[in-house]
C-alpha cells in the first residue's frame, strides 16, 4: 500500500466533501479552458486567414484595418472604390493595351506599361469588387485569376480546388459573362448545386439585381473566410445595375450627384443593354487589388502607393498582427489574470476541505505515526491528498472544457475554419494548466500537511 | 529485549516546576516473555508505554528495545525503531476510518522499513477469526472483531515487542477473555515479547508475571495525588 494510495482511501472516506471540492475546482479549470480555447481559435483564425497567398492589399484611403476586415474577411463595409484604371498600372504594357482593347472607354496613354507593373513581373494582381451580398454571404466580383492564381493553407501552396464543378469563366457560351462559384459554406447552408442561379442583392432590405449568375462551380473546404463567399465574374458584376461608376470630382475623387436627367448611371441605355456589352474601362471601379509581388520590393511599393492621394497599399499579414497585439494580446493577458484566479480560489477551496477535515483526523494521524509513519510521510500524505484533488478538478476540469469545444467543433469550424478535436490545444499556455494546479495543490495542502507534521501523537491518542 | 533504567519523565506544570510522571529505576522484559503492568488509573501506564514506543521522549535514563537505545535516537530515529519492532494494540483498538480490516493490517506494514508483504496481513485477519470481515470498514465490525483487527494491525511488521494499552477495557465481557487468549496466543507463535499494562486484576491474574506499577514507578509511589 503506498501513500498515494492512503490518500486516496482518505478522500474517498470524505467522498462528498472531496468531490464537492473537486467539482467546483473542474467548474473553474472547465470555463478557463474554454475560454483558453476560443481564444486561442479566434487568434489562429486570424492567423491562418491573414495568410492569404497574396502581400498586399491595396484599396482606396482609409482605414486599414476596414481594408483588410473587409477585402480578406469579407466583414465590415467597404471603403471607398478605386479607379478600375488604377488597377490597370498594376499590368504591364501589353496587358493594359489588351484590357483597353477589350473594355474600350477612356485610357489615358494605353500602350504604357502600369506605374507598379516591374513590381507584379513575378507576382499578380487581382481585383476584387465588393458590396453585394447573395443571401447573408458576401459576393465578391473578381476574375477567374483569383483561383487560379491564388493559394492557401499554412504554407501557401494549396490550390483552390473545387468539390463540384469547375471554376467560372469570363465569358462562356453558355452563361455568358454570368457565372459564379461559391463557397463550401454558402453552398451547403444555401443548399446550392451547379446550375443553380444566385442572384446578388445590395444588402438586406434592398432590391435584388434581376441578372442571375449561374453556379458552375463549389469549391472544396478551405477553412479560408472564401469559404463564406459567393465568387461572380467581375465581368458580370459590373453589368448590373447600379455598378458602373458615379462620375467623380477630378481633385477630390468625391462622387458627384448625378444629374436629373441621368435615369441611370450606367454606361449603358437601355437599348444597349441587352446586347451585353462590357463596361467600359472609365465606367469600373473596384474594391481592392490583391497583389502578389517579390517581399524583397514591399515595402518600396508600399511606400509608392501610400504617398499617392487616393490610394492605400497594407500587408494583411503586417495588419493582422497589429490587431493581435492591439486586442488579442490583452484579452491574453487577461486569460492568463483569470487562469491565476481560478488558481488561487481553488488553492483556497482545496486548502479550507482539507484543513477542515484534519480536526477530525488529528486522532487517526496520531495512530499511523504510533503505527511507525515519521512526521514527513503524514505530511506527504496529506499533500498528496491535496494534489489528488487538484489534478482530479484539473483534468476532469480540461476534459469538460474540451469536450464542450469539440461538441462546438462543426460551428466553430465552419465559421472559422479552424479544426477541433478533444485534444487539441489552441492556447499554448493551457498545457500550464495541470502542472500549475499541481503547484497548487501542493502549496493549498502545506497548511494542513504542516498541521499534520506538528500532531501531537502522545495528547491526540490520549483524548 | 526490553530494557529500562533510570527512567525519567516529567511535565511542566502550568503553576512552574516540574510534574514527575515516570520514575523507573530499573526493568526489564525478556523475548518473547509477557507480563502484565497493573497500575490504577492515572499510574503512567500509557505515558510509560508512550517513552517506550518513542512517541514520548523520555528527560533521562536509558530504553533499549532488542538493542536500540532509543534515548540516543531522534525522532525519525525512534520512528523507525517503532516501526520496525513494535506493535502497539490500543485501548480504543483506533482502527482508521475509510479503510477495510485488511487495509487497516496492511497499513502497519506501510510505515515498516521490512519487506511488504500482503499476504500476511491476510493470514494474520485469518489467525484473528476475521477471514470473513477483511473488506468490512470499520463501522462495520463489532468492537470485538475491531480490537481483533487492531491485534492483526500490531503484528503486521513483525515487532519483536508488543504493547498493549488496557486492550479489552472497551470491549464487552463476553469478549474480553478471546482478545487476552488472542493476544498471548499470537505472540506466542510469532515470538513477540507482549507487555500489557490494565487495571484488571482478573486480567492480570492469568499472567505468570505481574509487575505493580505504583511499586515499580517511584513517581507514584511518591506522589499523594494520582497522577
Amino acid at each position: 500500500m503506498n501513500l498515494l494510495y492512503i490518500a486516496w482511501r482518505n478522500l474517498r472516506f470524505r467522498s462528498l466533501a472531496s468531490f464537492l471540492t473537486i467539482m467546483s475546482m473542474a467548474l473553474g479549470v472547465a470555463l478557463t479552458v474554454l475560454v483558453m480555447s476560443i481564444s486561442g481559435i479566434i487568434n489562429e483564425s486570424l492567423q491562418r486567414n491573414s495568410n492569404v497567398g497574396y502581400n498586399l492589399l491595396i484599396g482606396s484611403k482609409g482605414s486599414s484595418t476596414q481594408l483588410v476586415f473587409n477585402s480578406v474577411y469579407y466583414l465590415s463595409k467597404p471603403i471607398e472604390n478605386l479607379k478600375y484604371s488604377y488597377y490597370l498600372e498594376f499590368l504591364p504594357g501589353n496587358e493594359r493595351q489588351e484590357q483597353y482593347a477589350k473594355l474600350g472607354g477612356e485610357l489615358k496613354d494605353p500602350d504604357r506599361p502600369g506605374v507598379y507593373a516591374m513590381f507584379s513581373r513575378d507576382g499578380f494582381a487581382i481585383p476584387i469588387c465588393l458590396g453585394d451580398y447573395v443571401d447573408r454571404f458576401r459576393a465578391v466580383g473578381t476574375t477567374p485569376e483569383f483561383f487560379n492564381l491564388l493559394r492557401h493553407g499554412e504554407l501557401n501552396n494549396k490550390e483552390y480546388t473545387f468539390a463540384q464543378g469547375r471554376n467560372f469563366v469570363e465569358e462562356s457560351p453558355e452563361h455568358g459573362f454570368f457565372e459564379a462559384v461559391v463557397g463550401s459554406q454558402v453552398a451547403r447552408e444555401l443548399k446550392l448545386k451547379i446550375g443553380d442561379k444566385i442572384n446578388a442583392s445590395h444588402g438586406e432590405g434592398s432590391d435584388i439585381h434581376k441578372e442571375g449568375f449561374t453556379i458552375v462551380g463549389i469549391l472544396n473546404p478551405t477553412g479560408t473566410p472564401n469559404d463564406r463567399a459567393a465568387f461572380i465574374n467581375l465581368e458580370g458584376f459590373y453589368l448590373l445595375e447600379g455598378h458602373a461608376a458615379p462620375e467623380r470630382d477630378e481633385e477630390s475623387g468625391l462622387e458627384k450627384r448625378p444629374k436629373k436627367s441621368d435615369s441611370t448611371s450606367d454606361a449603358f441605355t437601355k437599348s444597349e443593354k441587352p446586347e451585353l456589352k462590357r463596361l467600359a474601362i472609365d465606367k469600373r471601379e473596384i474594391t481592392a487589388i490583391l497583389f502578389r509581388t517579390q517581399s524583397l520590393f514591399n515595402a518600396n511599393l508600399m511606400q509608392q502607393i501610400n504617398k499617392t492621394p487616393h490610394a492605400q497599399a497594407v500587408s494583411p499579414i503586417g495588419e493582422i498582427n497589429g490587431l493581435l497585439q492591439i486586442y488579442i494580446e490583452p484579452v491574453q493577458w487577461a486569460l492568463l489574470v483569470l487562469t491565476l484566479l481560478v488558481c488561487l480560489v481553488s488553492a483556497v477551496s482545496i486548502l479550507v476541505s482539507i484543513y477542515n477535515s484534519m480536526h477530525q483526523r488529528t486522532r487517526d494521524i496520531a495512530v499511523m505515526r504510533a503505527l511507525g509513519a515519521s512526521r514527513d510521510t503524514v505530511l506527504i500524505i496529506i499533500l498528496c491528498e491535496s494534489v489528488l484533488i487538484a489534478v482530479a478538478g484539473g483534468v476532469l476540469g480540461w476534459m469538460a472544457g474540451h469536450g464542450i469545444a469539440a461538441a462546438m467543433s462543426p460551428m466553430i469550424e465552419s465559421r472559422t475554419g479552424v479544426q477541433i478535436s478533444f485534444l487539441s490545444v489552441h492556447y499554448p499556455n493551457e498545457l500550464w494548466v495541470i502542472p500549475g494546479l499541481v503547484l497548487v495543490g501542493i502549496l493549498a495542502g502545506l497548511i494542513p500537511a504542516l498541521v499534520a507534521y506538528r500532531t501531537d501523537v502522545s495528547k491526540s491518542l490520549s483524548t | 529485549m526490553l530494557i529500562l533504567e533510570n527512567l525519567r519523565k516529567t511535565y511542566p506544570q502550568p503553576t512552574g516546576g516540574e510534574l514527575v510522571v515516570l520514575d523507573i529505576e530499573s526493568f526489564r522484559l525478556g523475548a518473547a516473555e509477557q507480563m502484565v503492568l497493573r497500575g490504577e488509573s492515572g499510574s503512567g501506564k500509557t505515558t510509560l508505554l508512550h517513552v517506550i514506543s518513542g512517541i514520548t521522549r523520555a528527560d533521562s535514563g536509558k530504553i533499549s528495545i532488542d538493542g536500540n537505545d532509543l534515548t540516543a535516537l531522534s525522532e525519525a530515529g525512534r520512528d523507525r525503531v517503532r516501526a520496525a519492532k513494535i506493535g502497539y494494540v490500543f485501548q480504543s483498538f483506533n482502527l482508521i476510518p475509510g479503510f477495510t480490516a485488511l487495509e487497516n493490517v496492511r497499513l502497519g506494514m506501510t510505515f515498516g522499513r521490512g519487506k511488504y508483504q500482503p499476504d500476511r496481513a491476510i493470514d494474520l485477519l485469518h489467525r484473528v477469526g476475521l477471514s470473513d470481515r477483511m473488506h468490512h470498514q470499520p463501522s462495520q465490525l463489532s468492537v470485538g472483531q475491531q480490537q481483533r483487527v487492531a491485534v492483526a494491525r500490531a503484528l503486521a511488521n513483525c515487532p519483536k515487542l508488543l504493547l498493549a494499552d488496557e486492550p479489552t477495557a472497551n470491549v464487552d465481557p463476553a469478549n474480553q477473555q478471546r482478545i487476552i487468549d488472542l493476544l498471548r496466543e499470537v505472540c506466542r507463535d510469532e515470538k513477540v515479547a507482549l507487555l500489557l499494562v490494565t487495571h484488571s486484576d482478573l486480567i492480570a491474574a492469568q499472567f505468570d508475571r505481574v509487575d505493580r506499577l505504583e511499586t515499580l514507578n517511584r513517581a507514584v509511589a511518591s506522589a499523594e495525588v494520582p497522577l
